[in-house]
């Protein structure tokens, strides 16, 4: 059972998407387990065979306890043989060394919160893809998956017309318009309305505990600057004109991508504070706030966003967006962020000074873009402007490097043309 | 469409999109966002749905007209 925030205990698995000699993958999502962040896939990030699923579905199983036991591949049968041996390895646990019947006990973790992982993003693939044996499993362009999980087709299922056999865009395009009605989907496939639902009163003592422990234990320091937003917005204005509505950016678009740009400027504050030190991150996976519907609030991870383009940024912001909303995040997501945003929107207040979550070492809160006047060339004219707030850990960093970050951001800012 | 159909679609998606609402019980003057507590991502999901259902072409600088039900109803038949 993994670690899915500083503050989880445990978790009720309520869906095993496996099951007894199924061969997975790395990234496969194995199971659905109900947390109080509500229903998460849990991703598996060794390849193997099922052999065993010791979790049964309903069954509450603490942090590190041990939900399936894997076999590497061909080793199933000595694995079923030497249960001593294959004890050791949960089905989250990391490989021993590769001779057999490994005598190395690692605490068994999927992801644990301080900590990202080093593989390359992947593609969203539904979870059903884990069910056949890997290696029938379709070759499904990146551009193909994004679109099918919009717009809610198993790529999986289709036949392919590009190289290879591959399924393509044109693929998935074609088969949305054969089934025009097809929804987003869950991971089975059907649409089920418990995935989405959370229980408010575990969520809030969820978010009680982690901001508890952040006010308890970091030390914040808190920098604000006011960002003339008026070329951003510009861009955007032009962007959007010429496009259909679902082909257009969220203005939040820009800010996300300058501050992942800012933060390879200003590496300090991209991370995380372990054993007293703190811990530079190699990727910028930016934890993005959504608040839920009923009164819920997560930070799931949009991956190494310095390298994505705008267009490709805003179709991870709404596909994450749209799991967080309706059940589906997957536990790497919440584990990943290396920095966190939260942003109040246009009808939120003027500006927001977060709250650190743990044990990442700062946070950026995005006010609304209002009209108001600002000087420009010595003269007051009306612009759009947005308060940009940085809290940052004072043991990871001073006030000069959150000031550096805030100036980079400001700076990206005015240039959109080179988000 | 007729207003009825329009406020009938529009009372779908929305519903879609906010599914612990009533938006049915909307007045027309409402602001829908305030109303229904969507924000921007709901409220582009929602210009999309429109959009498809209906075909009428929203453009962004639109999009202050589509804010209560009246509005929509009007710039939809429009």
């Amino acid at each position: 059972m993994p670690a899915l925030g500083a503050d989880m205990e445990s978790g009720t698995v309520t869906e095993w998407l496996v099951e007894p000699g199924g061969e997975v993958r790395k990234g496969d999502v194995v199971a659905v387990v109900e947390t109080h962040k509500g229903a998460i896939e849990v991703e598996i990030f060794e390849e193997g065979v099922i052999a065993e699923l010791v979790a049964k579905e309903g069954d509450e199983v603490p942090v590190g306890g041990v939900l399936a036991r894997l076999a590497k591949p061909g080793e199933e049968l000595e694995m079923r043989e030497e249960p001593e041996a294959a004890e050791e390895q949960g089905a989250t646990t990391k490989p021993g060394p590769a001779e057999k019947a490994p005598a190395v006990e690692e605490p068994p973790k999927i992801a644990p919160p301080s900590r990202p992982k080093a593989e390359p993003p992947r593609p969203e693939v539904p979870a059903a893809a884990a069910r056949p044996a890997a290696e029938t499993r379709a070759k499904v362009s990146p551009a193909a998956r994004r679109r099918a999980a919009e717009i809610g087709i198993d790529p999986e299922t289709l036949e392919g017309t590009g190289i290879d056999g591959s399924v393509t865009l044109a693929d998935i395009e074609a088969a949305g318009h054969r089934a025009p009605a097809a929804r987003p989907k869950t991971a089975k496939g059907k649409p089920d309305k418990a995935r989405g639902s959370f229980d408010p009163i575990e969520m809030r003592q969820a978010i009680a505990a982690a901001m508890s422990r952040s006010k308890r234990e970091i030390p914040h320091y808190y920098l604000t600057i006011i960002i003339d937003m008026g070329r951003a917005q510009g861009w955007l204005e032009d962007y959007n004109r010429e496009r259909p509505p679902e082909e257009r950016l969220l203005p939040a678009v820009l800010p996300l991508k300058a501050t992942a740009l800012a933060l390879k400027q200003v590496p300090q504050l991209n991370g995380f504070w372990e054993d007293g030190q703190v811990a530079r991150a190699d990727r910028v996976n930016i934890g993005w706030a959504i608040a839920l519907r009923g009164g819920g609030l997560i930070a799931p991870a949009i991956r190494d966003v310095d390298t994505l383009s705008p267009s490709d940024l805003m179709a991870a912001l709404r596909d994450v967006v749209a799991r967080a909303r309706s059940g589906g995040l997957r536990s790497s997501e919440l584990t990943d962020p290396t920095f966190t945003i939260t942003s109040l929107g246009e009808r939120g207040a003027d500006s927001v000074i977060g709250v650190i979550y743990p044990p990442q070492v700062a946070i950026l809160g995005l006010g609304r873009v209002s009209e108001r006047p600002w000087v420009a060339n010595g003269r007051v004219v009306a612009r759009p402007l947005m308060v940009a707030s940085l809290s940052g850990d004072h043991r990871a960093s001073d006030g000069h490097t959150g000031g550096l970050f805030l100036s980079a951001l400001d700076r990206l800012l005015q240039e959109p043309d080179a988000l | 469409m007729t207003e009825e159909e329009v406020r009938q679609l529009a009372c779908e998606l929305l519903s879609d999109i906010a599914p612990d609402t009533d938006p049915s019980a909307l007045s027309g003057k409402e602001d829908i966002r305030e109303a229904l507590d969507i924000d921007s991502m709901d409220f582009l999901n929602f210009v999309i749905a429109l959009n498809k259902r209906t075909g009428v072409a929203i453009p962004e600088e639109d999009y202050p007209e589509l804010f209560t039900m009246d509005d929509i109803v009007a710039y939809v038949q429009r």
